[in-house]
């Protein structure tokens, strides 16, 4: 019967950057699409993001990110995954990253990174393939 | 002209601007980093990786000064994008003219102290609603006496668009917000025709040309009726929907950014048709880096052209008159009226924010547009059409990785300096006038000028009012 159980995708949005239009509409479209979605809100920390991805036992979790933050506040979502021993959760992202920056965000284990222009069926896509 | 600048540094952010007043532009635009937005020195933890990222870091009176170095502040004019801090950065402001030697009376500028867009779309609010309300109308109320030149609020729509909602929602939700502060200062004993003329407006700039150029001359309808109607106001200055507008930022693209030339220069087209009193231009790059200073300068450029060579500007309405563009703003005002009537419905605008309602209703339009392009109903060209495959250049400002240090070196240079017993006393000071139904806003200059700083003041208001904690769900 756990096949038949929606995938679970946390979408959160770490540092102090408001904008939470992207983190919101795939959010919405994930949701709308079959899968269950819980969304952190604004401001959240990596800790908070980590025991909110434990609590709703999420398959992955969607980080978002345009002030340029990224690097410094993924990397800690990661080390808290690991610290907290969190295995088997696919790790994503979305925002404004360079090219540069994807490649080492891919190095911490995180497994795409979503530019501006994404479409939600990409991300549906990748989501359906990573945890089939 | 007025472009929206600021960065990093105050030494950087002066430079920039003694460079753009040398090309000709006629006022300055403060955007300051996330933290000073929400209240936090440059050396606090919660700072850490945001300084100087997405505007100036202001933290005490010594960074408001080198910003201005070397600008005479009684010729210019600033407007700052500032709002859940904006008691604190106006007070910093009015001492760093004063020590120019420069009175509160001959200053002109702008706060944006429009805190309750912040809850529906931009986020960085720090209070609950209700003080958020009251440092509003105490900016308002001490700008009326002592700094008259002052544009005290500016009601701002455009962030709301940004976050997807549409055109009419721009209109309704923006007048709505602009409703409860009038109210608040009227409730305050303010009377209307006081204030009410120094309230400005701050609307986004869409791609629908038509429909942008319609929903600037319905939102002046709306608002003219909405004073003279419901808050008796006699003064005409109180029912002039005077405005800034910016293009839409989000109607750029990271794909084929020289397509984003196009897109602006025809946003500020119709930004200009449709009466706007000043105008930001987007950078050709803003939808994935800070603008560079030749895209910034393009941007300026582009309003030139149209304000010099197209001679769209010798007539302030040029559209009115024309079925299309009449009917359209029928069509707005019609529709802004209906949100209007729901919010009311709903209680007013701080109950349909608290309930969520404002932002389940721009999320659930943001989607809508994001399916209709995934669809193909709606042709974003370079995104979802004429595609090429260019890599796309996404760049995120390099930081210095020196600043974060050598700011938490100042503060602490600047901490043992001043005189200790002094700040503490402010502070005190500040607490017991939190508690109290007093203007904030000389106590707030009190404690700027010895020194205090943005973090601390921020740190005793929390104490006494609480922080806002939003509702998740959408």
């Amino acid at each position: 019967m756990k096949s038949k159980r929606p995938f679970k995708v946390l979408i959160a949005k770490v540092g102090l950057d408001g904008h939470e239009r992207g983190a919101l509409v795939v959010a919405m479209g994930l949701r709308e699409a079959g899968l269950e979605v819980a969304y952190t809100g604004i401001r959240s920390t990596p800790e908070q993001i980590v025991a909110s991805a434990i609590h709703e036992n999420v398959d992955a979790i969607g980080l978002s990110s345009l002030s340029g933050g990224h690097m410094a506040q993924f990397k800690r979502v990661m080390e808290v995954l690991k610290q907290e021993k969190v295995k088997g959760v696919l790790v994503f992202a979305g925002g404004i990253i360079p090219d540069e920056d994807v490649k080492k965000l891919q190095k911490l284990g995180i497994k795409a990174v979503f530019g501006p222009g994404s479409s939600i069926a990409s991300i549906l896509a990748f989501l359906k393939k990573r945890l089939k | 002209m007025r472009q929206y600048a600021g960065f990093g540094t105050a030494a950087e952010t002066n430079q920039r601007y003694q460079y753009l007043l040398t090309q000709g532009q006629t006022g300055l635009s403060m955007a300051f980093d996330l933290p000073t937005q929400i209240g936090y020195d440059s050396d606090d933890p919660l700072a850490l990786g945001e300084v100087g990222r997405v505007g100036v870091a202001i933290s005490s009176l010594a960074d408001m000064e080198r910003v201005f170095e070397g600008i005479p502040l009684d010729q210019v004019s600033t407007s700052m994008t500032i709002n859940a801090t904006a008691p604190i950065l106006l007070a910093l402001y009015l001492v760093a003219a004063k020590k120019q030697g420069v009175p509160c009376s001959k200053l002109t500028g702008t706060v944006q102290n429009d805190i309750l867009k912040e809850y529906s779309a931009r986020g960085t609010y720090i209070f609950p609603p209700a003080p958020s309300l009251r440092l509003v109308a105490d900016i308002v109320e001490f700008c009326a006496k002592e700094v008259p030149g002052w544009n005290t609020i500016s009601v701002g729509g455009y962030h709301m668009r940004e976050a997807g909602c549409t055109a009419a929602q721009e209109i309704a939700f923006t007048l709505a917000d602009g409703i409860t502060y009038v109210q608040t200062c009227v409730e305050r004993g303010l009377a209307v025709d006081s204030f009410a003329p120094r309230i400005a407006f701050f609307f986004n700039c869409h791609s629908n040309f038509f429909e942008e150029v319609a929903k600037f001359r319905a939102a002046r309808r709306l608002w003219a009726h909405i004073l003279r109607e419901k808050f008796g106001a006699k003064n005409e200055r109180s029912m002039m929907l005077r405005f800034h507008t910016q293009t839409a930022g989000s109607t750029l693209t990271a794909q084929q950014p020289a397509n984003n030339i196009v897109r602006t220069t025809l946003e500020a087209l119709a930004a200009v048709l449709g009466g706007t009193q000043s105008l930001h231009t987007n950078g050709q790059d803003e939808a994935s880096v800070i603008p560079a200073e030749e895209s910034a300068l393009l941007a300026l450029r582009t309003q030139q052209i149209i304000a010099h060579e197209s001679g769209v500007t010798a007539e302030p309405d040029p559209l009115g008159g024309s079925y299309y563009v009449e009917s359209l703003t029928d069509r707005l005002e019609q529709e802004a009226r209906e949100h209007l009537y729901k919010i009311d419905n709903l209680g007013g605008m701080l109950k349909a924010i608290e309930s969520g309602y404002v932002r389940q209703e721009i999320y659930r339009a943001a989607s809508e547009h994001q399916q209709a392009v995934e669809a193909r109903e709606k042709i974003i060209v370079g995104v979802n059409d004429y595609v090429s495959d260019q890599p796309l250049k996404v760049k995120t400002q390099p930081m210095d990785p020196r600043l974060e240090p050598r700011r938490r070196r100042e503060l602490a240079a600047l901490r043992r300096k001043r005189d200790a017993g002094k700040v503490k006393q402010c502070l005190a000071t500040l607490e017991k006038a939190a508690n109290s139904s007093d203007n904030l806003m000389p106590v707030i200059v009190d404690c700027v000028r010895s020194n205090v700083t943005l973090g601390e003041i921020c740190r005793v208001l929390r104490s006494v009012f609480g922080e806002h904690r939003p509702s998740h769900s959408v």
